[in-house]
């Protein structure tokens, strides 16, 4: 099958960490890298093995009957914290509905992601706090929305010089699959980029599964090879490889920074869980096939790096252990706590200003339920 | 101060005002720039105002629509223009699924206040795909606002109120009116844009009706007069929400309500007008309410459009059956 030309053994792929652990070298890529220190990569790894645990408390959450659904992440934690880690806070992040990773790195708190999923919110945060979107569970709809926020970018920055956008200047990074890779949205937004100029970077995170359907049928080619149509470069990273994702992100940030137009990020990566919570992968994928990426874990390896390297000291490693069982508690706790939403609320925010249906179908919906008060009142009064 | 314009130059006067006023306002879509629009009606505006604030996009109209949100979300207030009726359909998932419920998805944090200009409507003896009336697929989409002018006065202001107004607006243009004159008073605003108005008084019928088909009422009231019957128009000007209170009013006091659109009148907005009124105005009604819409059908070839479209005849065809019963 076509299919081994996509596993990061490729020559195209962009790799400074080896599955072993290993640090190899890069002619282009080292310079991006240059100031991560041990401190810098035992922070990778504790953001890391904390989304991990996150993932699987709510995991645990949805099992127990306390989220309607959820969308595990795990074995992509290291294209999502090396790509979020990559970013300043003053970019604009649009998610699809998997980045429980770069939300942690964007400070949206874990507790807040999942009143998505237990039924609360459709947003669950304020993306204002910390220029991270809101999920957007159509595929590829918030491509173009990426696309117009960087042209938006682009008329703020007007007439900057090139030091003032180094040092200020604002990208944007739209994060989608291979699955919605295929999607007209995508296209239009790469496009639309194109044209414009727009500094705006394209974060594939080829998993290799689009529900039940693998990543051949989606393309015949290296996602990243498509960017030459569009005229701008595509480039493909092991997505597995915290210390290459962030480096290739920076690159392209900065890039579009500098006004230079986006980029298409492919990172090869694996999604070892299920697509979500009411999937089941032992219908359409072999183990063997999962058991192979188990060797490729990005946790593990850059565990490797730090641990044959005298970067980090079990102290360290059981430290991050206990910070994970703190969130999880924590996490649980405050989920179970978030108050219920009322219908009331919903009416509210369909339109920001006064609406003659909205107010005639609320008046209706409160006074019927507040019959029911009444009756009940009737009947304890009994 | 009142000036003559045609409906058309009332928008692009209208779109003047707006990219004047608002530095955070701009244009988008197929050949609006240095073509001015299929239309003319953005002609002109690029000189003025540049190509990053007039701008000629590529071709997809998801992508105009998508970019807008993105835009809006940056705090710009984007006005797309979509070529065509017909050509809306592509940017109908980010319209309705991205468009419409990004203030309820944020909480009320914030919304996309994008204005989507859409010339609209048949009889101009055209192809495929460019005489169509989709108002009601967006009417069903809460969050979403649906204009449509009949007049260059209103136009010239309503475009204004769109692009004031902080929730989404679908701003549909009756393209066979774009070459009506009319008066417009640059000093005077029209009234709210959500406010239906009775555009000419009567005691026996209420037609209501919005924008290419303002005109066709008008002079079906005016052939009605002949039987005696003095028949009162309104414009509704907004057909989301809709002025019910207005028509109320009329129909409490005539008794009879005949609703004409070109869409078609199956799942049409009549149907809603028809059951809202038969609720409201149940026991003033002396006649059931009448739609006079086009037919269950693909929008009909050029050669036969003429018998698709409502027009003076079928109305008054309509007001008879209304007196009859």
């Amino acid at each position: 099958m076509t299919q081994t030309m996509h596993e990061p053994s490729d020559e195209t792929l962009i790799q400074l960490l080896t599955p072993e652990g290993e640090r190899l070298s890069h002619a282009e890529y080292d310079s991006y890298v240059q100031d991560v220190d041990a401190e810098m990569l035992r922070g990778f790894y504790r953001d890391m093995a904390l989304t991990r645990r996150f993932d699987q408390e709510a995991t645990a959450l949805q099992r127990q009957g306390q989220l309607a659904l959820w969308v595990p992440l795990r074995g992509q934690e290291a294209a999502q914290i090396g790509s979020g880690r990559a970013t300043r806070p003053s970019d604009y992040i649009f998610p699809t509905y998997r980045e429980h990773g770069v939300a942690l790195t964007r400070n949206v708190d874990f507790p807040q992601m999942l009143r998505v999923f237990r039924g609360i919110s459709n947003g669950g945060w304020d993306p204002r706090e910390n220029n991270f979107h809101m999920y957007t569970m159509v595929l590829a709809a918030q491509m173009p929305h990426a696309t117009g926020y960087a042209m938006g970018i682009q008329r703020d920055q007007a007439g900057w010089d090139a030091k003032r956008l180094e040092q200020e200047g604002e990208a944007v990074v739209a994060y989608f699959g291979d699955g919605s890779s295929t999607e007209g949205d995508v296209h239009e937004s790469m496009v639309f980029a194109a044209s414009f100029n727009a500094p705006v970077v394209f974060f594939c995170q080829n998993n290799q599964w689009a529900i039940s359907v693998p990543f051949h049928v989606q393309s015949k080619v290296p996602l990243a090879d498509r960017a030459a149509g569009y005229g701008f470069p595509g480039i493909r990273v092991d997505g597995n490889d915290v210390l290459a994702v962030l480096a290739v992100t920076r690159w392209a940030l900065e890039r579009a920074r500098r006004g230079e137009g986006p980029v298409l990020i492919e990172a090869v990566t694996y999604r070892m869980s299920a697509h979500t919570t009411a999937d089941d992968p032992t219908k359409y994928r072999l183990s063997a096939d999962e058991e192979a990426w188990v060797g490729r874990d990005p946790i593990s390896r850059l565990e490797k790096y730090l641990i044959d390297n005298n970067l980090a000291d079990e102290a360290f490693f059981a430290q991050v252990i206990e910070d994970g069982h703190e969130m999880a508690n924590r996490v649980r706790e405050e989920a179970m706590a978030f108050p219920d939403p009322t219908l009331a609320q919903s009416f509210a925010n369909v339109y920001a200003e006064a609406h003659p249906l909205i107010q005639e179908e609320l008046k209706w919906h409160l006074e019927y339920e507040a019959g029911f008060a009444e009756t009940a009142e009737e009947e304890a009064a009994r | 101060m009142s000036t003559t314009m045609t409906l058309a130059k009332a928008i692009t006067a209208g779109l003047d005002q707006v990219l004047a006023n608002n530095p955070k306002s701009l244009l988008i879509g197929e050949d609006i720039g240095r073509l001015g629009g299929v239309y003319r009606v953005t002609d002109g505006l690029i000189d003025t105002y540049g190509a990053d604030r007039v701008i000629d996009s590529p071709l997809g109209e998801a992508g105009i629509i998508g970019s807008c949100i993105g835009m809006a979300i940056r705090g710009y207030s984007p006005i797309a223009e979509i070529q065509f009726d017909g050509f809306v359909f592509p940017a109908f998932n980010q319209i309705t699924t991205q468009l419409a419920k990004m203030r309820a998805r944020s909480e009320g944090r914030f919304g996309a206040p994008v204005v989507i200009r859409i010339p609209y409507g048949g009889g101009i003896g055209s192809i495929e795909h460019h005489s169509e009336s989709p108002e009601a697929l967006f009417a069903h989409t809460a969050g979403l606002r649906i204009m449509t002018p009949s007049n260059a006065h209103d136009a010239y202001w309503m475009i204004q109120q769109a692009a004031e107004c902080q929730d989404p607006v679908i701003f549909f243009e009756p393209k066979r009116r774009y070459w009506l004159k009319g008066e417009v008073d640059t000093v005077n605003p029209a009234p709210d844009a959500f406010k239906a108005q009775v555009i000419r008084p009567g005691d026996d019928a209420t037609i209501v009706t919005y924008g290419p088909l303002v005109p066709v009422a008008l002079a079906a009231a005016e052939a009605a007069l002949e039987d005696g019957r003095s028949i009162e128009v309104i414009d509704l000007r907004s057909v989301s929400p809709i002025d019910f209170d207005t028509i109320t009013e009329s129909v409490e006091k005539t008794g009879r309500l005949i609703v004409t659109h070109e869409a078609p009148t199956f799942g049409g907005l009549g149907g809603e007008i028809a059951a809202r009124i038969t609720e409201r105005a149940f026991l003033s009604l002396e006649a059931p309410v009448i739609r006079v819409g086009g037919f269950h059908m693909p929008y009909p070839v050029a050669k036969v459009e003429e018998q698709y479209l409502p027009d003076i005849d079928k109305v008054l065809e309509a007001l008879d059956r209304s007196f009859a019963y």
